[in-house]
């Protein structure tokens, strides 16, 4: 039997994360309650030292390792970056909110690592079985991290709707998975390619497969008609693990729609079928997240509309077909995970012992109460609804242009008149903010760590707004190396 | 530093100031707040002056260019350049920011900060719609003033200003959002560039061309605003404070038909002229409907809103009647516009201080007791019914004469506004100023002070210089208008 060995090398930061997870679920152990301050700087060292792993062991080709099934390439090392930071950022955020709140236990920080290693995983895998472990791997942390309020009925339920739902959509995912099997006879990314553009697939088969497998990402993305979860879980959740699953993983869903749907599935015939399915999912999610935001006056609930209106972006880039739309989803993608986190982020800073900042309302007056913080809520608000001169502007004018080259006219003005409907709900916190008079009077003090990093992620969000050539061109840069 | 980026620096300066502004927190540093903004505003206009001083005025095409890569996987870039038009309404724009500065002193009572800083971002990124030669440029300027104005109706203004503000945006959003679908159909139709200048040497088929016609009306259309997208321009004056309300109507309806003038024009001219009938049509409407509308109005901020709404009227049929003289005169009247309806808003806005109404039928005698403020606001009246001599009649004459040449009725209809001007502006001067004294609060009225009066001197000076000698503007026009025409009137198809 001819066995090679594979290059662990490849894989480091995978295996550095698993062993410092488990190194701090046994360490956990022995520290107490008033200490767990350790666990936590053992938890963001892992990351950072991850980050940095990722960053020293990057190259610019793409590598393949344990027979094929893991790759290593410059898209996956970006987004790996970014999501070691995401989730850096979220536990800095939230350490403050999860103390009061008695969830500041080491199952919180370890939950949080293997769902950054699923995440990881899902970015780099090359191989449908290990592409399904590393998304598992990251739901199932996530669904036992919201529900790690015990006694919360609002958490768990949220955790039942979660898991129920995601199971589904695994479920579909893998029957998918499986017809395309059936239709090429592998389960390798590269390899099915190859096999389709030989010709030798069934197409018959291959496309119903490719019906499942859409309705599967369309789920893990939140896009509409697979949404049902995202208002329910962003809303029950504790603020700090919607934080968690409304950025980090949309970076590892896009990494996951670009292996399956243009590496595997990016024959000519197959791209045809997928940019329909996808234009629908696009359009739908535009629609009804933008309409359905208006109505809701939880702050939680209304970014988790938010968030499916901004997936229906996000699709719009992919859906282009081409290189330069795959960059402008990838540059859309770490957008919203930054606008995501200083937006939650405040939810967070405006929580207090007994006190959840996630009405609309909570946001009344927050000028006059502090005017920083008012500010970079704003410029977030703005980013968001896509107004010059923020970066959610630059975001949207790519993916729309990628669009619009691929031919969809009409579907980017539906996108424009969508985001105008968008701007609405965005300007009503502004608004909330601005124009109305403090409802409550709490002192804002934050901690230093929270105060530097919530105001380096607002002012990230103008800075990039007028410089975006650095951070477009390293995803574009990413996608052309990676394809 | 004017030399190195002249242009930069015009857009940079009032932007820096304000961010200064705003770091001096709250209300407690009120007054050093106010100083940095004066002297950032000052500022801002002295670094102006030296471009109408270097500005050629004999030469085609445009100046102080600088061009510097700004996203280069897009081909975007930093480009600037002004010709005699953008050059106008820079200089226009940087005097308003010294007045409305000076004039929100006192007035301006709670987060001083925060108002003059906006103030003077706002000016800044308009600086920069005038400047930019790049569509990617230009949308990030034009629409990022979108923000500030909107803080500034929806903190400062009156009791209805949430839904002035949110009308306000919402309405001029969609508008720009559809002329960003047109940018960037012609990115990708130029085969990847937003150099204006590629725009305009691109050909386009007359359908396509009427298509992204209607995109840039949609939002220019808004902006200026043209009869029957007004609607949100009365509500958006009467809730904003009176800087707000003279910063709108003075500059930011300017980027409307300086939209037209820069974009539609070159871009699209087959369109333009295809269409022209129709745009002359609802700005002849403007004038003369919006006019009679104007007439009835029993609230000074109104009145003079719709006043704007008819005068703006004046500028499109000047755009779109497709001779020289007729542009020229637009430019003219969008310049002195500026300063005349900046003028009376801070005159309604001196009265406002003192009563806390806008409403004429409160007012009247005020004559016997603010004699300097009344002949103050007699001079602004006038320019405003288009007297000779001053800078309104410049404009409209220019226009009238324009139109004449091209359509006798179209000038006929035009000049009507001389008689309504007249009517709606010195009907309300008579029931305001004149007349025995309405009531104890009229009596109890003070002249105006050292502050004001320097503003509405400053404006006044304006308003007197460029009726007397209109040659100093008008010659800065010639070519450029001359090169506007020459692309506008070349087919594309």
């Amino acid at each position: 039997m001819n066995y090679e060995m594979p290059d662990f090398l490849l894989a480091a930061p995978e295996i550095f994360l698993l062993a410092a997870a488990s190194l701090i679920l046994v360490a956990d152990l022995f520290i107490p309650e008033a200490r767990r301050g350790v666990t936590y700087v053992f938890t963001q060292a892992a990351l950072i030292a991850t980050a940095v792993i990722i960053l020293a062991a990057g190259g610019e080709d793409v590598a393949y390792t344990f027979n094929g099934m893991f790759v290593g390439d410059p898209m996956s090392d970006v987004l790996k970056i970014a999501v070691c930071l995401c989730v850096a950022v979220m536990l800095a955020y939230s350490r403050p909110y999860a103390r009061v709140r008695g969830i500041y236990r080491g199952e919180f920080f370890v939950l949080s690592l293997f769902s950054t290693l699923g995440m990881m995983v899902m970015i780099s895998a090359n191989h449908f079985l290990v592409l399904y472990l590393g998304l598992e791997l990251m739901s199932l942390s996530l669904y036992a991290m919201v529900a790690l309020p015990r006694d919360s009925g609002v958490s768990t339920e949220a955790a039942m709707k979660y898991f129920v739902l995601g199971a589904l959509a695994s479920g579909m995912l893998l029957y998918g998975m499986s017809m395309i099997y059936g239709a090429t006879g592998s389960l390798e990314v590269t390899e099915i390619a190859e096999r389709i553009a030989d010709g030798e697939a069934i197409d018959a088969i291959l496309v119903f497969g490719l019906v499942f497998v859409v309705a599967g990402i369309g789920f893990k993305l939140g896009a509409v008609p697979f949404h049902m979860w995202v208002p329910d879980v962003y809303q029950g959740a504790p603020t700090a693990v919607t934080l968690l699953i409304g950025t980090a993983p949309k970076l590892a869903a896009f990494a996951f729609v670009m292996r399956l749907l243009v590496e595997a599935l990016g024959a000519q015939q197959l791209v045809a079928q997928w940019q329909q399915m996808l234009v629908l999912l696009a359009l739908a999610s535009l629609a009804l997240g933008n309409i359905t935001a208006i109505a809701q006056a939880n702050l939680k609930r209304m970014l988790a509309y938010s968030t499916i209106s901004h997936m229906g972006f996000l699709l719009l880039g992919i859906l282009s077909g081409s290189g330069e739309g795959y960059g402008a989803a990838m540059f859309y993608a770490i957008v919203y995970a930054i606008m995501g986190l200083g937006s939650f982020g405040m939810i967070l800073l405006l929580s207090r012992e007994g006190f959840e900042a996630e009405n609309l309302d909570d946001f009344k007056g927050l000028n006059r109460r502090n005017p920083w913080y008012a500010f970079m809520m704003l410029l977030l608000m703005f980013s968001m609804a896509g107004i010059p001169p923020t970066v959610g502007f630059w975001a949207k004018l790519f993916v729309l242009q990628a669009a619009l080259a691929a031919g969809y006219v009409w579907l980017v003005v539906a996108a424009v008149v969508f985001s105008l409907v968008g701007a609405f709900y965005y300007l009503r916190v502004v608004k909330l903010m601005y124009f109305d008079a403090p409802a409550d009077t709490h002192a804002i003090e934050p901690q230093a760590d929270v105060r530097a990093l919530l105001s380096i992620n607002g002012l990230a969000v103008i800075v990039l707004g007028i410089a975006p050539g650095a951070l477009l061109a390293v995803c574009q840069h990413a996608i052309q190396l990676s394809l | 530093m004017p030399g190195l980026a002249p242009l930069s620096t015009v857009i940079w300066l009032p932007i820096v100031a304000g961010i200064l502004v705003l770091f001096t927190g709250s209300d407690r540093n009120a007054a050093t707040a106010r100083w940095i903004a004066l002297a950032g505003a000052v500022a801002g206009f002295l670094v102006a002056l030296p471009l109408y001083a270097g500005f050629d005025a004999s030469a085609h095409g445009m100046q102080f260019i600088e061009l510097t890569p700004w996203i280069e996987s897009y081909r975007i870039n930093y480009y600037l350049g002004i010709d005699g038009i953008s050059l106008l309404l820079i200089l226009m724009n940087s005097f308003t920011t010294v007045l409305v500065v000076i004039a929100g002193w006192r007035v301006i009572e709670t987060r001083v900060a925060q108002y003059m800083a906006a103030l003077l971002i706002l000016s800044g990124m308009m600086n920069g719609v005038f400047c930019a030669q790049d569509a990617a440029l230009f949308y990030v300027f034009f629409e990022a003033t979108l923000i500030p104005m909107f803080i500034v109706i929806g903190v400062w203004g009156g009791p209805n200003r949430v839904y002035a503000a949110l009308k306000f945006f919402l309405y001029t959003l969609l508008g720009s959002l559809l002329t960003l679908v047109a940018l960037i159909y012609l990115y990708v139709a130029s085969g990847g560039s937003f150099a204006l200048a590629e725009y305009y040497a691109l050909p386009l088929p007359v359908g396509v061309q009427v298509l992204l016609f209607i995109a840039f009306f949609a939002a220019f259309a808004v902006k200026v605003p043209m009869f029957p997208v007004h609607t949100w321009l009365p509500d958006a004056h009467v809730e904003a404070p009176t800087g707000g309300s003279v910063v709108l109507a003075a500059v930011m309806l300017k980027l409307g038909a300086y939209g037209f003038i820069r974009l539609s024009l070159p871009i699209l001219p087959d369109a333009s002229r295809y269409l022209a009938p129709v745009v002359i049509a609802l700005s002849l409407i403007a004038v003369v409907y919006i006019g009679l509308v104007a007439l009835v109005q029993a609230d000074m901020k109104k009145l003079i809103a719709y006043s704007s709404i008819s005068h703006m009227g004046f500028v499109t049929l000047g755009i779109f009647i497709f001779n020289a003289t007729g542009m020229e005169g637009a430019v003219v009247q969008m310049v002195s516009h500026g300063f005349v309806s900046g003028a009376l808003f801070l005159c309604v806005g001196v009265l406002y201080d003192r009563m806390h109404s806008r409403l004429i039928a409160d007012y009247g005698g005020v004559v016997n007791r603010m004699p300097v403020f009344a002949a103050f606001f007699m001079l602004f009246a006038m320019a405003n019914s288009g007297l000779p001599g001053t800078s309104g009649f410049v404009g409209e004459f220019l226009v009238v004469l324009g139109t004449m040449k091209v359509n006798f009725w179209y000038a006929a209809i035009a000049a009507t506004t001389l008689l309504f001007g007249a009517a709606y502006t010195l009907w309300m001067y008579k029931r305001v100023v004149f007349g025995a004294v309405a009531s104890g609060q009229v009596e109890a009225l003070e002249d105006i002070g050292a502050r004001e009066a320097l503003v509405l001197a400053l404006a006044g000076a304006a308003v007197l210089g460029m009726g007397l000698y209109p040659q100093a503007f008008t010659s800065m026009l010639h070519n450029s208008v001359a090169d506007v025409l020459a692309l506008a009137l070349k087919s594309k198809i």
